[in-house]
């Protein structure tokens, strides 16, 4: 892999960047890997660099229905945080937020990780408590939040709306280093680094069928062949359901479509993330200019990527009162991305029934932030058979009754 | 240069010029005049700046496909950024500036970006500013959130209004030109109810411009005719000004409509949002012509050649004097033909096909126009304008076979048809060779539940370009066009570092080379190479630059274009106001404001208010320079010694009745309901199917089949969905039906050791005497004048009597209660002292104790979990194992060793840490108070094994690095054996 700098570019612009290399590899697919994941997202993608990584594995294939990062990976608002308020939540995606600090350096690829600051509003008394609930567990779970007063607020986002009349804003969950990352480049660094590793990034190849015998996962079986393998990483967010019939288990989730929406560019006028869970809408504005908007998942299950307008309409209402300046920008386009919904709203990073066969899905509405988190533990897990991690997210959990429930802290908003 | 002509402009009304102004310079032009033609009215073709090279950009278009000309329009409350002057019309007074430069349009150092475009490729911020690491945040990141970003922010409320409408109709028809009416005669006289909505202010589409003659007379009075019809049918309604925005499942279309963009001093809304439902949506929303990818082509002055056309004919402004036209097909001799005839100078038609010998390149050599062939344009000479192009063999690599001076350049590449709103909702696309275009599959549409097509399409949005493909039945005269050529590049075999000079996307600065560079480096499929290079992202979504690019792009990957496809097509088809959106609800009706029969009483006396739901309750009622918590104090005083008086009209009140109520109820609720005698209350639980608490409250049997469930304030809407969930998806069969009535109510806790004396002071039929009505009894009957029922239940500990009356006469009641409480100095109370006298009392609150983690056993409310039934919502999920773990955390009451008051959310600590690093904690605190009574903090908090563990000492943390040392206690600080309100 030839690094990537400013000398690098300078070098090519002098032969009009007609030497640069593929970023990944395009390769036909082995008859055999050490480990196959299914799924070349984000999570998919960042378990397989640290299989290599961490683990030493890196005779691995991460097989792709579509276009590596075309998923969930490429639709969402792009928010990092770690103001999680169960213990098992905030360490993974405290330890996520962590990697993506240095996640540019590591992958030599800049992702934009911009930790500017991302404030939760608390606009009622009930919602004011519950993040002064947060911030007490935050302290304890080495995540750096405090509450800060309306004015400060003010200060950090000029162009809210502190006074209300409806919901005037009583002060604010602030983690001063959550913030955003360039969705896409998080995919592609992933995928650059693994096929440095040797990976074979496979796209355009879908998974119809998981091999097993006497209950161990032997292999898959794809539209470009028969792949063997002895482990076996689901990682496909929105089809989770499907993949696990395959492999002969049940998960308990249900997919919906998230909706998000961005404005047409503006010149700055935001600096932090502002999540308003009373009146349900979340902003932050991109580098580009746009204000990049998300609010509530459809009431009913599906599997198709559109936009609907019901949500957009509640929550465009929403952040015109939290912004009112919004107002007068222009809504430029709105899709939907498909989500597996968990009845704790908290991911499965888990064995299965099937030996040898891993699930990690079920992150809801919260899935971007927690990729290099979330890699990171399920690549333990696969190669160990055991990450702290992931250890309170077993898909046992929900037979126990071991729920791990974010309700209360996160509302609606993920 | 461009200016008005002296004669034509089909839309504009020469009689009323109209002043505006650009960049504070006071300009004219016409009523009906768009900004963009006033502005080339005007001399202005330079009007913005590009996104990352902040290279000049002129107008380039005549429609919502116009990716330069944006500005911002408008002041202060009226401001907005990003404004299109190709759709904006022109009303006095009209105020723009443009964007994204500094300190000029004319001189804007951004532009030296542009000198660095060589090290600015597609991707380039991927591969550096890498390191530092703190240096992305600090440095790098705000110098390109500085330079990128167009329009300026807004800054004030926005001054206008908006609104929506919703409407029925058989068929809609978007798009106003020749195949939308024909449409609509159809449709309309079939007799069904039609909507046909067209974006811009006039019906017609492109035929008046590009001529064409139906059945004997001119497209015009053909439109004029067919309006007319249309006019005559009731059963079909006609929009201007108003577009498809966004086609969505089940027949669901948005359109919006620019109500009062034209007339800003109108008191109408300034847009408004249809919602329609529609048994069936035409598409008839034309075509966008293509660019051709030629170095230069971005420069001012460069145009689209339809465009070109339609500022001649529909404006009577020529954009420039002398106008070379480049062309792979027929349809830019138009063009040609019509900048002659208004006097203008055609020095070439440069022609990439080898021949041109359809009838319109005919009619254009006929006028002595010449014809190139086989050529295309090498570069484009001029930098804010265009001073000449040079010429090439569009078969060779660009070597310069000719310079032609001129200033304006007319390019077509070709139509793509509108296919957005087809696309939106699932339809697909075929490619069609001979037309060089992407057009709706007619075996694949959008199709509704029924399987059925719900969205077709007609006209030039189907790759019907001709009016004779558009109007088969009829008879129609017009040029026979020949076959366009697809010209991707030109000329075909450009070198790098022409391709690097080929705009694709004149917005967002993304050339050929990006594309090329895209491809080279893996980003193979059309949305990496999107997001990649940005292409098709910017505010007009590609409408010029997404077929131009996949071509591009198809070519680097040696594959066929439809087999690279398309990017999805989301809506809105071109961008619409947030403040649409919205709608009305905004400010003051945002969210309603539910107000209890008491509320105004509330606000005359000074209430401090909190929000819950939609509520406002007070919080408390401060006197004087009371602070919030010398209130509270004195109205838990006040009540605890005399009387208080709280509005509890929020309270839910569900009405479950039927012959199955009680069984539903044994369902609904943790205790056993059914064995409660009519005139007898008991305090329930609820749980979700996962075993947590949800709700809790009081229920009252009014008589066999008849229940009234009271819920927490906020929890009673969603209660009653949870019920009627229940009722209509599990147990349809159960004759059970229920009706939130806690509207119908107003009620107020009377509470206190006179609260008795008060009630009886206003006399009624009513015996409340203990005997009479004990704790956890009610009555129906009457207390003074009022109809009432009245409840012995108690959140406070005290002697306490609900009583509801009908809302209609809650204010007269409480108002009697206060002036019969006189003497004993009734004192209206607020939330927070309900809290605290419950918490005194270690009473749970849902959303305190309760967090959708925690179970009734957790609570130590086993006693209200029935053992005899058989299920209730819950009962297996107690049953499982982490449930019935004895190491729970549970409820304990909590008082610091120095009587302080514990932060509220504080967490016990536990030694060590966890496998996370975590510090270890057993327990938390849930509700915390400063106790006026006990004159001292109290807490609730959940314990691991809490009950067990009386009198230990536990430290709760803080957000600094103190402890507080708290005793584990009863949770019952008040009046433990409850004789206060069993009185």
């Amino acid at each position: 892999m030839r690094r990537y700098s400013a000398f690098a570019i300078v070098r090519e612009a002098a032969r009009h960047h007609l030497g640069w290399e593929r970023a990944w590899a395009s390769p036909s697919p082995k008859a055999r890997y050490d480990a196959v994941i299914v799924g070349a997202g984000g999570h998919g993608l960042a378990t397989a660099y640290y299989l290599g990584k961490n683990h030493g594995i890196t005779n691995v294939a991460v097989i792709e229905k579509g276009w590596l990062g075309g998923g969930n990976t490429g639709r969402n608002t792009t928010i990092i945080r770690s103001n999680y308020l169960q213990d098992p939540s905030a360490a993974i995606y405290e330890k996520s937020r962590s990697l993506y600090e240095t996640m540019s350096q590591d992958l030599n690829y800049n992702v934009m990780f911009s930790p500017r600051g991302v404030m939760m509003l608390a606009q009622t008394e009930h919602e004011l408590r519950g993040y002064r609930r947060t911030t007490h567990a935050n302290a304890l779970q080495g995540v750096a939040t405090e509450f800060i007063a309306p004015e400060r607020v003010r200060e950090l986002c000029p162009i809210i709306n502190i006074d209300g009349p409806r919901y005037p804003v009583l002060g604010a969950l602030w983690q001063p280093r959550g913030g955003t990352a360039r969705h896409d480049a998080v995919a592609w660094g992933y995928a650059r680094a693994c096929s440095a590793m040797g990976m074979d990034i496979i796209q355009q190849c879908e998974v119809t069928g998981v091999q097993s015998a006497n209950g161990k996962v032997t292999g898959v079986r794809t539209t470009k062949g028969d792949i063997a393998t002895p482990k076996l990483g689901i990682v496909v967010a929105g089809h989770s359901g499907v993949l696990a019939e395959m492999a002969g288990f049940r998960l308990p989730v249900e997919s919906v479509a998230l909706q998000a929406l961005v404005s047409e560019p503006i010149k700055p006028c935001m600096d932090v993330v502002v999540m308003a869970n009373t009146v349900h809408g979340y902003m932050s504005q991109s580098d580009k200019g746009e204000m990049v908007i998300g609010g509530g998942a459809d009431g009913y299950n599906n599997y198709t990527q559109r936009g609907s307008f019901h949500h957009i309409e509640e929550t465009v209402r929403a952040l015109i009162e939290t912004f009112p300046m919004i107002s007068r920008l222009k809504m430029l386009r709105q899709w939907g991305g498909i989500v597996d919904m968990t009845g704790d709203r908290s991911p499965i990073l888990s064995k299965t029934p099937l030996e040898g066969c891993f699930i990690n899905c079920g992150w809801g509405t919260g899935g971007f932030k927690a990729i290099p988190g979330s890699g990171w533990g399920f690549a333990e897990l696969m190669a160990k058979g055991h990450s702290p991690l992931t250890a309170a997210f077993g898909l046992e959990r929900f037979r126990e009754g071991r729920f791990v429930d974010e309700s209360v802290a996160a509302g609606v908003a993920h | 240069m461009s200016t008005r002509l002296a004669t034509g402009g089909r839309l504009v009304d020469r009689g009323a010029q109209i002043e505006f102004s650009f960049n504070g310079k006071r300009l004219q032009g016409f009523l009906g005049d768009t900004l963009a033609s006033a502005l080339l009215a005007n001399g202005q073709m330079l009007v913005g700046r590009s996104f990352k090279y902040h290279r000049p950009r002129g107008i380039v278009a005549s429609g919502p496909e116009e990716p330069n000309a944006l500005v911002n329009l408008g002041e202060a409350g009226r401001f907005e950024p990003n404004q299109r002057a190709t759709t904006t019309e022109l009303f006095a007074g009209l105020s723009a500036r443009s964007q994204n430069h500094w300190p000029s349009l004319e001189f804007d150092i951004g532009a030296l970006n542009s000198y660095a475009a060589r090290v600015l490729p597609a991707g380039f911020y991927y591969k550096t500013f890498i390191h530092p690491r703190p240096f992305w945040k600090h440095v790098f990141e705000p110098i390109i959130r500085h330079s990128a970003g167009l329009g300026a922010a807004p800054k004030d409320r926005d001054a206008d209004r908006y609104e929506h409408f919703y409407v029925h109709v058989d068929v809609l028809i978007v798009g106003g030109g020749v195949a939308g009416l024909q449409a609509a005669l159809k449709a309309g006289a079939e007799g069904k109810r039609v909507l046909l909505v067209e974006q811009t202010s006039a019906w017609g589409g492109r035929a008046p411009v590009d001529g064409g003659d139906i059945d004997g007379t001119t497209a015009k009075e053909w439109i004029n005719t067919a309006l007319q019809a249309l006019g005559n049918m009731p059963n079909v309604a006609l929009r201007t000004r108003c577009m498809g925005a966004g086609v969505y499942d089940h027949g669901y279309v948005l359109a919006y409509e620019h109500v009062a963009d034209h007339t800003p001093q109108t008191d109408a809304p300034r847009h408004r949002l249809w919602r329609i439902r529609a048994g069936h949506v035409v598409t008839a929303t034309g075509a966008i012509e293509r660019p051709l990818s030629f170095a230069g082509n971005d420069v001012p002055g460069v145009m689209l050649a339809a465009a070109m056309r339609d500022y001649v004919v529909n404006f009577g402004v020529s954009p420039g004097d002398r106008t070379v036209v480049v062309t792979n097909n027929d349809d830019a001799y138009r063009t040609a033909i019509i900048l002659h005839q208004a006097g203008l100078s055609v020095p070439c038609i440069v022609d990439a096909r080898p021949q041109a010998d359809g009838e319109l390149a005919m009619q254009a050599k006929a006028l002595g126009i010449r014809v190139a062939t086989g050529a295309g344009i090498a570069t484009v000479r001029g930098g804010k304008r265009v001073t000449g192009v040079a010429l090439c063999r569009q078969a060779g690599e660009g070597a310069t076979t000719e310079e032609i001076a001129c200033d304006a350049v007319a390019m077509s590449g070709g139509w793509s048809p509108v296919v957005h709103l087809w696309s939106h909702c699932g339809g697909k696309l075929v490619w069609d060779d001979a037309r060089a275009c992407f057009r709706p599959d007619p075996d694949r549409p959008p199709r509704g539940a029924d399987g059925e097509a719900f969205v077709s399409v007609t006209g030039a949005a189907n790759g019907d370009f001709a009016l004779a493909e558009i109007l088969p039945d009829a008879r129609v005269e017009e040029p026979s066009e020949a076959p366009l050529l697809p010209v991707w590049m030109m000329p075909q075999g450009a070198g790098v570092a022409k391709r690097a000079k080929m705009w694709l996307d004149f917005q967002n600065d993304v050339k050929v080379s990006d594309v090329q560079l895209a491809a080279r480096e893996g980003y193979e499929s059309v949305e990496h190479t999107k997001r990649y290079t940005t292409l098709g992202m910017a505010t007009d979504q590609g409408k010029l630059s997404n077929i131009n690019g996949l071509a591009v792009l198809s070519h680097a990957l040696n594959a066929p274009i439809p087999q690279v496809g398309t990017t999805t097509f989301r809506p809105p088809y071109t961008p619409i106001s947030m403040g649409a959106i919205a709608g009305e609800a905004r400010g003051d009706i945002f969210q309603p404001i539910r107000r209890t029969p008491i509320h105004d009483w509330h606000e005359e006396n000074g209430a401090a208010f909190e929000p819950v739901g939609q509520w406002r309750r007070p919080y408390c009622f401060p006197r004087g320079q009371e602070s919030h918590a010398e209130a509270v104090a004195r109205e838990i005083t006040a009540t605890r010694t005399s009387l208080g008086l709280l509005d509890a009209s929020t309270l839910g009140k569900i009405l479950v009745r039927g012959p199955d109520a009680g069984r539903f109820m044994d369902m609904l609720y943790t205790n056993m309901m059914s064995s409660l005698k009519p005139g007898r209350c008991r305090y329930g639980l609820m749980c979700n199917e996962n075993g947590f608490l949800m709700d809790d409250g009081v229920v009252a049997r009014l008589d066999e089949d008849t229940f009234l469930v009271h819920t927490t304030t906020g929890g009673a809407d969603h209660i009653h969905a949870h019920m009627e969930d229940w009722l209509q998806c599990e147990w349809w069969d159960w004759q059970v039906f229920t009706a939130n009535v806690t509207e119908q109510w107003a009620q107020v806790a009377v509470v206190g050791p006179n609260a008795r004396k008060v009630l009886e002071k206003l006399g009624g039929d009513l015996d409340l005497s203990a005997a009479a009505l004990p704790f956890m009894g009610w009555a129906e009957g009457r207390i003074g004048d009022f109809r009432a029922r009245v409840f012995r239940i108690s959140f406070s500990g005290e002697l306490s009597f609900e009583v509801a009356v009908p809302a209609s006469r809650g204010r007269a009641f409480w108002k009697a209660l206060h002036e019969a409480g006189a003497e004993f100095g009734a004192t209206a109370y607020g939330t927070e002292a309900l809290h605290v006298m419950r918490a005194e009392k270690g009473f749970i609150m849902i959303g305190d104790e309760t967090d959708g983690t925690v179970i009734p056993q957790d609570l130590g409310l086993d006693w209200a979990i029935s053992g005899k039934k058989e299920d209730y919502l819950g009962k297996r999920a107690h049953a499982r194992a982490h449930m019935t773990d004895p190491a729970r955390w549970k409820l304990v009451g909590l008082q610091t060793l120095d009587g302080s008051v514990l932060p509220d959310g504080s967490y016990a600590l536990a030694q060590g840490r966890n496998a996370n690093g975590q510090r270890n904690t057993q327990g938390r605190v849930t509700s915390t108070y400063l106790s006026p009574t006990l004159g001292r903090g109290i807490a609730m908090g959940l314990v691991l094994n809490g009950p067990e563990r009386m009198g230990e000492v536990l430290s709760f943390n803080t957000v600094g690095e103190a402890t507080v040392e708290a005793r584990i206690v009863s949770p019952v600080f008040y009046d433990p054996e409850g004789e206060k309100q069993n009185v």
